[in-house]
């Protein structure tokens, strides 16, 4: 068994689409329309044969008090791995990114939550590398 | 009013009351986690409750649940030693000094010579 296949609920698939290829980076690898919706995943340009991510239609009555239950308390719906935090952060400031959360040294990790403008918080955490 | 005069016992109105504020100072700060909570609002003013927990559990190694921790923040705020503030959809904590002054006026710093400090 393999994971495959991770997603996030947004409120708007096609500007979702743009901020997560366009602004974070990720390739588009499914687009696939299914009437008033689309099958959308993206993967990462350092993994594109790895797990993709789903940008689900937040259109069921339940998701979206739940994400603004998350978003309310600061709670992200994914994280990301990246090489390094500081980089990232100032790399997605100079886009216009909103980060609630700066670069933050927890010990072994430094991490950072940014909105994704579609209704989401993101975290994106660095492992730091055992000296 | 007359209520007032005997719980107060001589004190006036205004500074029984400022004594009633300062009860709730005393309990919010008497526990160890709500210490901690106000040590890393020091550090970074405006987080999450997300982000307090990270902070508590990854560098003081607290693991209480994040409803235990939004219990300890109702206290906090309660005395008056945090505040908190809407940014787009988030929930954001700031501590809030003032009611510590209450505890310094109370009892000034004494010199060995008796003075207050200058």
């Amino acid at each position: 068994m393999r994971i495959n296949l991770s997603g996030v609920f947004v409120n708007d698939q096609q500007k979702a689409l743009r901020f997560y290829t366009e602004t974070l980076g990720f390739r588009l690898k499914h687009n696939i329309p299914l009437g008033e919706f689309a099958w959308i995943t993206v993967v990462s340009e350092e993994a594109p044969e790895g797990t993709e991510l789903l940008l689900e239609p937040d259109a069921h009555p339940a998701v979206r008090p739940f994400i603004s239950a998350l978003v309310e308390d600061g709670i992200p719906s994914t994280s990301f791995a990246v090489d390094n935090v500081e980089a990232e952060h100032e790399r997605l400031v100079a886009k216009g990114v909103r980060f609630v959360q700066p670069p933050t040294d927890l010990g072994p990790v430094i991490t950072a939550v940014f909105d994704d403008t579609c209704g989401n918080l993101i975290q994106i955490a660095q492992e730091k590398t055992q000296s | 009013m007359q209520a007032h005069y005997c719980i107060s016992g001589g004190l006036t109105c205004k500074r029984a009351l400022a004594y009633n504020a300062l009860v709730d100072v005393y309990r919010a700060i008497a526990d160890p986690t709500r210490r901690a909570i106000l040590d890393e609002l020091v550090e970074r003013s405006g987080q999450t409750l997300f982000e307090l927990c990270a902070r508590l559990t990854m560098k003081h190694g607290i693991n209480s649940s994040r409803q235990a921790v939004a219990q300890h923040l109702d206290v906090l705020e309660a005395a008056g030693l945090i505040r908190t503030r809407r940014a787009g959809r988030s929930k954001l904590h700031w501590f809030e000094g003032s009611p510590l002054k209450a505890i310094a006026e109370r009892w000034p710093y004494l010199t060995d010579e008796g003075g207050t400090e200058k």
